[in-house]
């Protein structure tokens, strides 16, 4: 997420929503990145989205833009747009590779990213041409303790 | 009377006025001329003032304007000065300003005015400026202003002291005209988004070009500009590619077709072009669109009312100057530039956006729609920098629009377009050949020969024409002011051997043959077919309406309105004298300089005292927007890196500023780096060193405002404009804040290079709603060479400028005399004073509130410069409550809100102004504090969280009236909160709290059926 969100996510983040992360079901499997999306690997397919709290962070989900798919992208580069009513995200890409699917479910209901940002609030699946750089993610424990860290 | 054997000197230092001093000695050395007389005889007395040394002799004339300016009289401020516990103003301002940055000493600027002595002085000035008619066109025209729209509309504090329509449930008013005006436009270019107003015609040019490139797949370099577009939107947009690597090519609309490719973002076409043209552009756009570019055209509202809009004619874009429909020319500006497209660019749309949404009783309400994609939110990746545009005047034209209606409007066109038709056929008959084959209004005329001979005519009868330099032919373009008489003067100037009353059947019938209903070109399809501009036509209905609509928002006529960072301070009555004066109002931008010299002596003062006041040697006027502003500085800095061989691309900006400077930066072609804030706000010096020392070879520039965002004086300014200085970087010092400095510290001096000012914050502009504003630059010497030049009347820089950035030479030249003469009714102490009492109201309050919230940043010696935060996240855990619900329960108390969560999430920032007075202050506290009693009975559980006066703030009057009453709390308690609201001056919000989310989701952005006003 852009500086910005992230600053906004740093400023919002109240015990509230790291105890919701504890509390809430795990799921189990997803990777984080310290920008708030996640991911999860099926056989070298990457299916990409934000974390609960960033959609949280965001508020009201109005508008998401995706990349074309067929697009080669690197690890950090901007993919995308999440725009709430107050604020705006972009979305960066946590792996390289080719994007092979977007969520187009997403253009006539944005709010899904709010409701269900780990299932049907998905954004992206990306065919990863460098798995190791999976490495450099979070677990979803080590991810809970990076918000605490932010909301300091 | 003075003795004429005192010499000068002596009287200056004295400290007597400067211009009575001339005066003085002009009686002393020859004749008393009439006007030296005039001003001198009847005020001119000496008397010694009991405050100062007794040696010392001041000149007192009158009542001085600074009384009117300050709200705290001398007594309040001695009161104030006590709840802070310092005796003297200047004991508060030694602990606030630091010291190393004091000016000392007073501003070298002329000595007070009187407000009786300056509405002599405008007279005076308007004499100097000839008032000929101006047939020139190229994007100016004369037109006739409704006495309603000028009166009741521009020169109406209730109109013209608003602030921009965030807090909509107090600004329905406004949102509802912004509205027609997005309606009145959509129909017209028959594009379904429009946008409530942007700068000028130029400039909206450059956010054509913008949507171009973000709208168009694949890397595209280049742009293909119409050789026809007006010169001035072609130097706006060759200086903005050129800033963005974009190739302009300037050719004709024939030869586009041959070099558009898939490299291309597109064309930029004028239609009706400068020269008043129509072309039939159908292959063009074909050819575009096959390319996958897109088509932008600039075009003329009033032309379109009977030409086929650009949405039919397959446009992508369309945008212009709605000046024409009722605003007078001023010299170029102000006036709303408007700007449409297809749905789907919507979120490319640069500016605001009104949008219907409903309230959370499910009513009907408007509101700015689409924030998200604006630089205050996106900062470097906002569709554009462009934040006040031109509101005020997007208002008036709605309501003109609403006036005259579809028929009303076509009845204007068609009888512009007979005019035009006349003089071209009288010009035909007396030899001339018609260049322009297809007009509307606009036609350039080869004269041969006898060129000199009609321009000669034309001065003699006081008319100004097109002149094409260079070129056998003149241009004339023709306005719904034109008489009878004045067609016939033109028909004598141009040698036709017939007059009006002359022409026969035959002739008749001639020019029938080329009206546009003969042509392809006619408008088949309606527009503003909505009943907002049926349901008004006589004066009466009109002036009802603009007091209705008034009456939904809040200005400054009812409360203070202390937005932090946007400094709504008194607008003078006096300041706007001469906005109704002929000499003034009907200014073409591009008449000879010697018509315009009343204006020219008001700009090289202006840029005079601005210098002085801001320790800079030169200042441009042309920026007509703060943000426009930001983008000429940057500009400037890249011209001069340049000339230096050097390529400097990265531009510095704390995480803390205002968002446009990175979308301003952005639009320089410049990468920004963030530094990093301390958690008092100011800048950390040592992210500052780590981004200066990874780039150092590669920074262009570092974007500071000061005092800081967070409102207060660091005292560390000068060594960052040093750290920076040291790496070859140019120091931005944005002037947003500058309200705190006049007369006590200058960027100049301290070690900005440039600045620019925003003169409808600091110098009296009035908001507008969102515009006017202007956003002049000033420079250190060696920046000056590269400052904005103008096609059409170029300075004396052209050689060395950058380019250009608004479509005028002066920018919003209009708006400039009312800084002009609130700088001269001040003067230096008058000034000073102004900046200090900013600061003392500011502590004030502070002050006062302290104890209640958390005060968020203050200077070494606790206090703030002349706005300060309060911190309202806490309420958040212990009860629920944000800002924006104090926000909006301030509008129970008849109060608009502070800036809402800017710089900081979640909190206030108050920004009083001197011109507030004790009382109006106390009355914003007591309020404030009222709502923390509120939220703590929240807090401490004797209240709902759910169901309580903030959560359901604001309360409008048929919420309380109309339905059962099941709230926690009373009905006097929601909308009576406070006192002095049992005067019968209740100020009731039309609407209850907006729903946001719904409006984003569901962009509407023109007028909705009448039946859904419920």
């Amino acid at each position: 997420m852009s500086l910005f969100t992230r600053r906004f996510v740093q400023n919002f983040i109240t015990s509230q929503f790291t105890r919701q992360l504890s509390v809430t079901h795990r799921h189990f499997g997803l990777l984080f990145t310290d920008d708030h999306e996640w991911v999860k690997v099926d056989n070298g397919v990457a299916l990409i989205g934000i974390s609960q709290h960033a959609a949280d962070a965001l508020g009201d989900i109005v508008y998401v833009e995706l990349p074309e798919t067929g697009e080669e992208v690197s690890k950090g580069d901007d993919i995308g747009v999440i725009e709430s009513v107050k604020s705006v995200g972009n979305i960066i890409s946590p792996v390289s590779g080719e994007i092979t699917e977007i969520n187009e479910e997403l253009a006539d209901d944005a709010a899904v990213v709010n409701r269900y940002p780990f299932e049907e609030g998905w954004l992206v699946k990306i065919v990863m041409s460098d798995e190791s750089e999976l490495e450099e993610l979070m677990d979803e424990e080590k991810y809970a303790e990076f918000c605490a860290e932010e909301a300091g | 009377m003075i003795s004429t054997k005192i010499s000068p000197r002596t009287l200056r230092q004295l400290g007597i006025r400067a211009d009575i001093l001339r005066s003085v000695s002009a009686m002393a050395m020859e004749t008393p001329t009439r006007e030296d007389a005039l001003t001198t005889k009847p005020l001119f007395s000496v008397t010694p003032a009991c405050e100062r040394n007794q040696d010392e002799l001041s000149v007192k004339i009158g009542r001085g304007f600074e009384q009117r300016h300050v709200g705290p009289g001398p007594r309040e401020q001695r009161a104030m000065l006590e709840t802070l516990g310092f005796t003297t103003i200047d004991e508060l301002i030694d602990q606030t300003v630091p010291e190393s940055i004091r000016l000392r000493g007073n501003l070298q600027i002329a000595d007070a005015m009187t407000e009786a002595e300056m509405r002599e002085e405008f007279e005076r000035i308007a004499k100097k400026n000839e008032p000929f008619t101006s047939f020139i066109g190229m994007g100016y025209h004369n037109c006739f202003t409704p006495g309603p729209i000028l009166r009741d509309v521009l020169m109406n504090p209730g109109w013209h002291t608003q602030y921009s329509p965030y807090q909509a449930e107090i600004s329905q008013g406004r949102l509802q005209s912004l509205l027609n005006f997005q309606t009145m436009v959509s129909d017209l270019t028959g594009l379904p988004v429009a946008n409530s107003s942007l700068l000028d015609e130029a400039t909206a040019a450059c956010e054509s070009l913008s949507l171009m490139m973000n709208g168009t797949k694949g890397k595209r370099n280049k742009v293909l500009v119409d050789s026809k577009c007006h010169p001035q939107t072609i130097a706006c947009l060759q200086t903005r590619a050129g800033n963005k690597n974009i190739d302009v090519l300037v050719i004709q609309k024939k030869e586009m077709a041959e070099v558009m490719d898939k490299k291309t973002v597109g064309v930029i076409v004028q239609y009706p072009d400068t020269e008043g043209n129509m072309n039939d552009i159908s292959e063009l756009v074909n050819c575009v669109h096959d390319n996958g570019g897109l088509v932008s055209m600039a075009t003329d509202l009033l032309a379109l009312s009977i030409i086929k809009s650009p949405g039919e004619l397959n446009a992508d874009v369309a945008f212009g100057s709605s000046q024409r429909l009722g605003i007078p020319m001023y010299l170029g500006g102000p006036a709303a530039a408007f700007f449409a497209t297809r749905t789907d660019f919507a979120r490319q749309v640069p500016g605001r956006i009104v949008g219907v949404s409903k309230d959370v009783n499910g009513k009907q309400a408007l509101r700015l729609s689409l924030q998200a994609r604006e630089q205050h939110i996106r900062r470097e990746k906002a569709t554009s920098n462009v934040c006040t545009a031109q509101a005020l005047l997007a208002n008036a034209t709605a309501m003109w629009g609403v006036y005259h209606g579809p028929e009303g409007m076509v009845e204007i066109a068609e009888s512009i377009h007979h005019a035009a038709l006349v003089v071209a056929h009288g010009a035909q008959l007396a030899g001339h050949k018609v260049v322009t084959e297809n007009f509307f209004d606009t036609m350039k005329i080869d004269v041969g020969e006898e060129k000199a001979i009609i321009l000669k005519k034309a001065h003699q009868a006081r008319i100004n024409l097109r002149d094409y330099n260079n070129e056998s032919c003149i241009g004339i373009a023709l306005d719904d002011t034109v008489t009878r008489d004045q067609i016939d003067m033109l028909l004598l100037i141009l040698g036709s051997p017939k007059m009006v009353a002359d022409l026969d059947e035959m002739d008749l019938d001639d020019i029938d043959k080329n009206s546009i209903a003969s042509s392809n070109f006619v408008r088949k399809t309606s527009f503003m077919e909505h009943e907002v501009f049926k349901m008004v036509r006589s004066e009466l209905e009109l002036v009802r309406y603009i007091k209705e609509l008034e009456r939904s928002d809040l200005s400054m006529v009812h409360s203070m309105i202390p937005l932090g960072s946007c400094t709504m301070k008194l607008n003078a009555s006096s300041e706007l004298e001469y906005l109704s004066m002929p000499e003034f109002t009907n200014s073409h931008p591009f008449a000879p300089e010697w018509q315009t010299r009343g204006w020219k002596q008001i700009f090289n003062e202006l840029e005079n005292d601005l210098a002085e006041i801001t320790g800079y040697d030169k200042v441009s006027l042309q920026p007509n927007s703060g943000a426009q502003g930001e983008y000429a500085g940057l500009a400037a800095i890249n011209a001069y890196h340049k000339s230096n061989g050097d390529k400097r691309g990265i531009c510095l900006i704390p995480t803390s500023a205002h968002g446009t400077n990175p979308a301003s930066a952005t639009m320089a072609g410049l990468k920004v780096k963030a530094v990093k804030v301390n958690s008092d706000g100011s800048i950390n010096l040592d992210s500052l060193k780590g981004e200066l020392h990874k780039h150092q070879g590669n920074v262009s520039s570092i974007m500071v405002t000061y005092p800081s965002t967070f409102g207060v004086f660091d005292e560390d300014i000068s060594d960052i404009c040093g750290l920076v200085h040291d790496v070859g970087g140019q120091v931005y010092l944005d002037g947003a804040n500058l309200n705190a400095q006049m007369g006590l510290s200058r960027p100049g001096k301290y070690g900005a290079d440039v600045s620019h000012l925003n003169l409808h914050k600091t110098f009296a502009i009035p908001h507008g709603g969102g515009g006017p504003g202007a956003g002049p630059i000033g420079v250190r010497a060696h920046l000056a060479p590269f400052l904005p030049s103008h096609p059409v009347m170029p300075g004396s820089n052209h050689k060395t400028s950058f380019g250009s950035v608004s479509a005028a030479p002066y920018g919003n030249a209009g708006v400039l005399p009312i800084s002009w003469s609130m700088i001269k009714m001040l003067g230096p102490e008058g000034l000073r004073h102004s900046s200090e009492i900013a600061i003392l109201n500011a502590n004030y309050m502070r002050k006062r509130l302290d104890g209640y919230y958390q005060v968020l940043y203050t200077g070494s010696h606790g206090m703030c410069a002349h706005e300060f935060i309060i911190d309202l996240r806490p309420f958040k855990k212990t009860c629920g409550i944000g800002a924006l619900d104090v926000a909006k329960r301030l509008m129970d108390y008849g109060f608009h809100a502070p800036t809402m969560s800017w710089p900081v999430p979640d909190t206030l920032m108050i920004e009083p102004t001197e011109s507030e007075a004790k009382a109006e202050l106390d009355r914003y506290c007591d309020a404030l504090i009222s709502i923390r009693e509120e939220i703590a009975a929240i807090e401490n559980g004797y209240v709902s969280k759910v169901d309580n006066v903030l959560k359901n703030a604001p309360h409008t009057m048929e919420s309380v009236l109309f339905g059962d009453w099941d709230h926690s709390y009373t009905r006097k308690k929601a909308t009576f909160p406070a006192p002095w609201q049992h005067n019968g001056n209740k100020f009731w919000p039309t609407s209850s709290r907006l729903d946001d989310t719904y409006g984003d989701r569901n962009l509407i952005c023109s007028c909705p059926p009448m039946s859904s006003y419920k």
